[in-house]
């Protein structure tokens, strides 16, 4: 600790380059008493970072509800949340982006993050059985746009293919905002067998800290502190620190960390994320409220002359912390050497709350844990911007009928990037390893059963960025209630979700309205459904070319099905069903229904009007589609949402094989009858003889329904309007993603 | 004819290198310390000028064979 | 008599191990555990399944590293002992790389990975691995490959089909081997091929995975009743 620095000669460059403000810095001297030397100044600026210490975000987050009879761990407190489904079962689920990162370099971008994400599941001991993407670019008609599209893509096949977890779901979107800033976040679900869950902290002092798998390199270093808290056009020189995944090595990495976790001298694990060695140590010795002393010349390296600094920061992956009881090395590490892993300790629990760090005899750092982790929580502004009130006050009832033919509109809208089937991508995931998957993609959300036991989970990630751009209150409760309308139409109950917050600039006071009233919508959104935000990640800065992108606070949902034989499909099944639309007196929708719509995007370009939600009201839509399943009323069951109901009628009949025909003559307004997204419906398809059934149960939960049609034949009839063939429309919607994308 | 390498450079993390390094090793192979992994391609022009070729070569590597942010690239042009 | 036992072999990368034990165990009641590339008893075993995944990262070429395990010395013996030995999916790219099959398992044409289900035209009924099905009908199981495309010279593949040594072929659903139905490229549309002796399968489409209705079928189920058939027969005095 030979710099000489003081708070004032810190130069600004300095302070860039750990990306802390100058209010900041001088605040961690006066707590330390002492300006922090350069490692420790490292060290700050990734646990002082947004992605490590959630600045903007904190205060925010402690307002979702946590409260859930299933939870098992407090969230946040843990790597993962985890949520009870009985019969000794429990379930540890999380979202995290890898936005930065894949705009610099979008295969192992997109991989790495999957590996990320994995790691924090396996961490809790459990092992992974689901993953799920969530992504958003910008136009595909930039190439741009289309080679980050297809290097994610490429890298989230290549990783999730070769660990032997299916990748199961997901979302893509597309949209301007998100031009040259790829959103990019990755959900992993994972099972905890006979409660051996593992905590990420050490038993008692004296307790060794031991790092296993790969070594230690110069990767991305400054991923935490610099990627995740500034532009990352400014880091184009950082690109030589791109972190390369080594989906195989984590592969073995997984096998032997839950061999591993059954052992006795295994305390407790952790993953290492960003910032590396300094953000997951020093957390892992602050949960167990310990102190902690560290030899980075112990630390295997893969190169040459790397210093502490280096050492504590780097992210390289496929590394994970254990810590263990003193005498258990022997035993744990001939398990990874089985696995062709390295191991070692590299330190030791300690009391007191200091975190000592040396390079062999040399001491690098000694500061007290408790001022590394608490970084500052800033107090956002709630001003509602002009702009948006502006926007939200136009008036969908004031665009034009379109031009074009009803049948031409629906075709243009099945075949558009943000609608048009995925297959084309999930295709290229292997959904099936593990064999659990009953739903696999393409469906509302997948159903993996749970072997050994009737049940099943339902999961699915969900967000509308357009409509959080109009009302982010309003829009993030449509994105929770989406995901778990999802949930619900494979009969599943929604009992936990996770949330990954995507937004631009929090220093920007569009952004902290933004940030605050979805945080909001979340909160009241899980309040209504009473179901617990059990984990998440925070992801700011997402700007480019100088905007921010639209707000995406992406909801994973899970669900939990007790007969996984009473599950419901998305596709029509047999001619001669009843359609029927939940959650509606009259089958066709609104003016109002435009705000937002994919239909005002892809047919007037135009952006407006304020979407709209009644969360009690859609409680009650989820409770009767639930419960149509579970008493074998409902033969197909479809969310009703990009597209309107034409299109969630088309895909249910090309995904079914079966044609179908909507009577309700159509009102002047035929664009808003068909294409209008008015929340809170779902598709569903009966025998005729339980129309009766159905009309007494919807009439239980105060629901509307309107029996809108008929399934059957090979052609899609919507009153006098439309008349195509489900070839036609099938073609359209099938080749839709691969003629957008194809260059 | 150019012959160009393509290589990751030499901080990134080469995943298969180490894989293949390591089954070296257990073949017998105690001398082998490092291997990188990397790409070879054979380019046939139709191209006097040596100067032009080099030139259009070295934009093949940088616009397509080589991704800049982790790899890095060599050739050899080599008269028909 | 006792069930047939079954060793599943367990490199590091393999991940259809576990898929494997579920169907040959848990749905079909045979018996069946797990064998360590490290381990060299094989012992006991009736029949061997190298199982999908990514051994050593299907680094260098799919099947390449894993080859030279300690374990395939065991494995070839097993084979030349005339005990039925089935490679699926990275299994059929490692004993093409160890030589007990001819030919080798490419990028796919299309370049792309591949999960999806496929129809497989059942070519030839007289093996220890198909003979519970039917010529010309067709099984359905999933693929899950980026690296399934068969390719042999010429004069093996003639010699393959001569013989009657490709036992399964990508298909569409009426069990035409067009090539709309092919989804890797491979010569012939060939999915699985036996060796000489008949006793060793290798085949890219997933068998262990088609084993439940729940799943999306089962016909995979007939593949492993096949082996375990004819290794009952192979006991009887």
């Amino acid at each position: 600790m030979s710099d000489k620095q003081s708070a004032i000669g810190v130069s600004q460059e300095t302070l860039d380059e750990v990306a802390l403000s100058r209010a900041e810095y001088e605040a961690i001297s006066e707590r330390l008493g002492r300006d922090p030397s350069p490692l420790e100044l490292g060290l700050f600026g990734s646990l002082w970072s947004e992605h490590c210490g959630y600045k903007h975000t904190k205060r925010l987050l402690r307002t979702l509800p946590v409260q859930s009879p299933r939870l098992l761990v407090t969230p946040g407190a843990e790597n993962a949340g985890v949520i009870d489904i009985g019969d000794g079962l429990a379930i540890a689920m999380k979202i995290e982006s890898h936005n930065h990162p894949s705009a610099v370099e979008p295969f192992q971008g997109a991989a790495t993050g999957v590996g990320g994400i994995v790691r924090d599941i396996f961490a809790m001991g459990a092992r992974p059985i689901a993953l799920l993407n969530s992504l958003r670019f910008g136009s595909p008609e930039d190439p741009l746009n289309r080679f980050l599209f297809h290097g994610v893509v490429a890298g989230i096949s290549s990783y999730g293919n070769c660990i032997g977890v299916p990748d199961v779901g997901g979302e893509i979107a597309f949209d301007d905002s998100y031009s040259g800033n790829p959103l990019v976040n990755a959900m992993c679900v994972g099972l905890i067998e006979n409660g051996r869950m593992l905590s990420a902290s050490a038993r008692e002092p004296g307790d060794l800290l031991a790092l296993v798998g790969a070594d230690t390199g110069r990767d991305g270093i400054h991923g935490a502190s610099g990627l995740a808290s500034r532009a990352f056009e400014e880091e184009a020189e950082m690109r030589s620190a791109v972190q390369v995944g080594n989906p195989f090595l984590e592969k073995s990495l997984i096998e032997a960390c839950l061999e591993a976790a059954k052992l006795d001298g295994v305390m407790g694990m952790q993953d290492l994320g960003a910032a590396g060695l300094a953000s997951a140590a020093i957390e892992m010795a602050h949960r167990s409220g310990m102190g902690l002393r560290l030899d980075l010349s112990r630390v295997t390296r893969r190169e040459e002359g790397m210093t502490p600094y280096e050492v504590m920061l780097s992210e390289s992956q496929e590394r994970m912390l254990l810590a263990l009881r003193p005498g258990a090395e022997g035993e744990v590490f001939a398990l990874f050497r089985k696995w062709d892993l390295g191991a070692q300790v590299i330190g030791e629990f300690t009391r007191g709350g200091n975190v000592l760090i040396s390079d062999g005899p040399e001491l690098s750092a000694e500061s007290p844990i408790d001022v590394l982790v608490d970084a500052p929580e800033y107090v956002l502004s709630s001003s509602k911007p002009d702009w948006l009130t502006k926007m939200q006050d136009e008036d969908p009832a004031r665009l034009p009928l379109p031009s074009e033919a009803p049948a031409g509109v629906l075709l243009r809208l099945l075949s558009s990037p943000n609608i048009s089937s995925r297959r084309a991508v999930f295709r290229q995931y292997d959904h099936q390893v593990q064999n659990n998957t009953v739903i696999p993609p393409g469906g509302d959300a997948a159903l993996l059963r749970l072997k050994g036991t009737k049940k099943a989970i339902a999961v699915s990630v969900d967000c509308n960025g357009r409509l959080c751009y109009l009302d982010p209150y309003a829009g993030s409760m449509i994105a929770v209630a989406e995901a778990c309308r999802n949930v619900s139409c494979t009969g599943a109950e929604p009992i936990a979700l996770t949330d990954g917050l995507n937004f631009g600039n929090p220093e920007t006071s569009d952004v902290q309205y933004q940030l605050t009233e979805s945080v909001r919508g979340i909160r009241d959104a899980a309040l209504a459904f009473g179901v617990p935000v059990v984990s998440g990640n925070a992801s700011m800065y997402n700007d480019s070319r100088g905007h921010s992108i639209h707000p995406t606070p992406i909801i994973g949902a899970l669900g939990l099905l007790e007969d996984v034989n009473a599950h419901v499909t998305s596709g029509f099944k047999g001619d001669g069903d009843l359609i029927a639309v939940l959650g509606a007196e009259c089958a066709w929708d609104h003016p109002g229904g435009l705000a937002g719509s994919e239909f005002a995007a892809v047919l007037h370009s135009w952006t407006g009007g304020r979407p709209f939600i009644d969360l009690a009201f859609e409680v009650r839509v989820q409770m009767l589609c639930r419960r149509l399943a579970l008493e074998g009323i409902a033969r197909s069951a479809h969310d009703c949402s990009n597209g309107g109901l034409a299109v969630a009628v088309a895909e249910s009949a090309i995904i079914g094989g079966c044609g179908a025909a909507l009577v309700e003559p159509l009102p002047e307004r035929w664009d808003a009858a068909m294409f209008g997204e008015t929340q809170s419906r779902v598709v569903i398809s009966i025998r005729p003889d339980r129309l009766g059934d159905l009309l007494e149960i919807a009439r239980e939960y105060g629901i509307p329904v309107s029996a809108a049609g008929t399934v059957g034949g090979d052609r899609l009839r919507f009153a006098e309007a439309i008349d195509v063939s489900l070839e036609e429309a099938g073609r359209a919607w099938s080749a839709g993603l691969a003629a957008a994308t194809s260059d | 004819m150019a012959r160009v390498r393509v290589t990751l450079k030499p901080t990134v993390n080469d995943p298969e290198g180490i894989t293949i390094a390591k089954a070296l090793g257990r073949l017998g192979f105690e001398s082998v310390d490092q291997v990188r992994s990397g790409k070879y391609f054979e380019i046939t022009l139709d191209e006097d000028s040596e100067p032009r070729a080099r030139r259009q070569v070295g934009e093949m590597c940088d616009k397509l064979l080589a991704n800049p942010v982790i790899e890095r690239y060599s050739f050899d042009l080599e008269g028909a | 008599m006792t069930q047939p036992n079954f060793g599943i072999v367990v490199f590091p990368g393999t991940w259809s191990d576990r898929d494997c034990r579920y169907a040959i165990s848990t749905v079909l009641g045979y018996r069946a555990s797990f064998v360590w590339h490290e381990d060299l008893n094989l012992d006991g075993y009736d029949a061997l399944a190298l199982p999908g995944g990514f051994s050593y990262g299907d680094y260098l070429r799919a099947g390449a590293i894993a080859r030279f395990s300690p374990i395939m010395e065991r494995v070839t013996e097993f084979a030349a002992a005339g005990r039925p030995v089935i490679g699926i999916c990275n299994g059929f790219q490692i004993l093409c790389e160890a030589g007990l099959l001819p030919g080798a398992l490419i990028r796919n044409s299309h370049l792309e990975f591949r999960c999806e289900w496929v129809d497989l035209r059942v070519e030839n009924i007289d093996t220890p691995f198909s003979h519970r099905a039917r010529v010309g009908r067709t099984l359905r199981m999933p693929i899950s490959h980026g690296e399934g495309n068969y390719q042999a010279d010429r004069d093996t593949v003639e010699a393959l089909e001569r013989s009657g040594r490709v036992v399964f072929r990508y298909a569409d659903r009426e069990g035409r081997s067009v090539s709309s139905a092919n989804p890797n490229g491979s010569v012939n549309n060939i999915a699985g091929i036996i060796n000489e002796e008949g006793n060793v399968l290798g085949m890219m489409p997933h068998p262990e995975r088609a084993c439940e209705t729940l799943l999306g079928g089962v016909d995979g189920n007939a593949v492993f009743q096949s082996i375990a058939d004819s290794v009952m027969k192979f006991r009887l005095p």
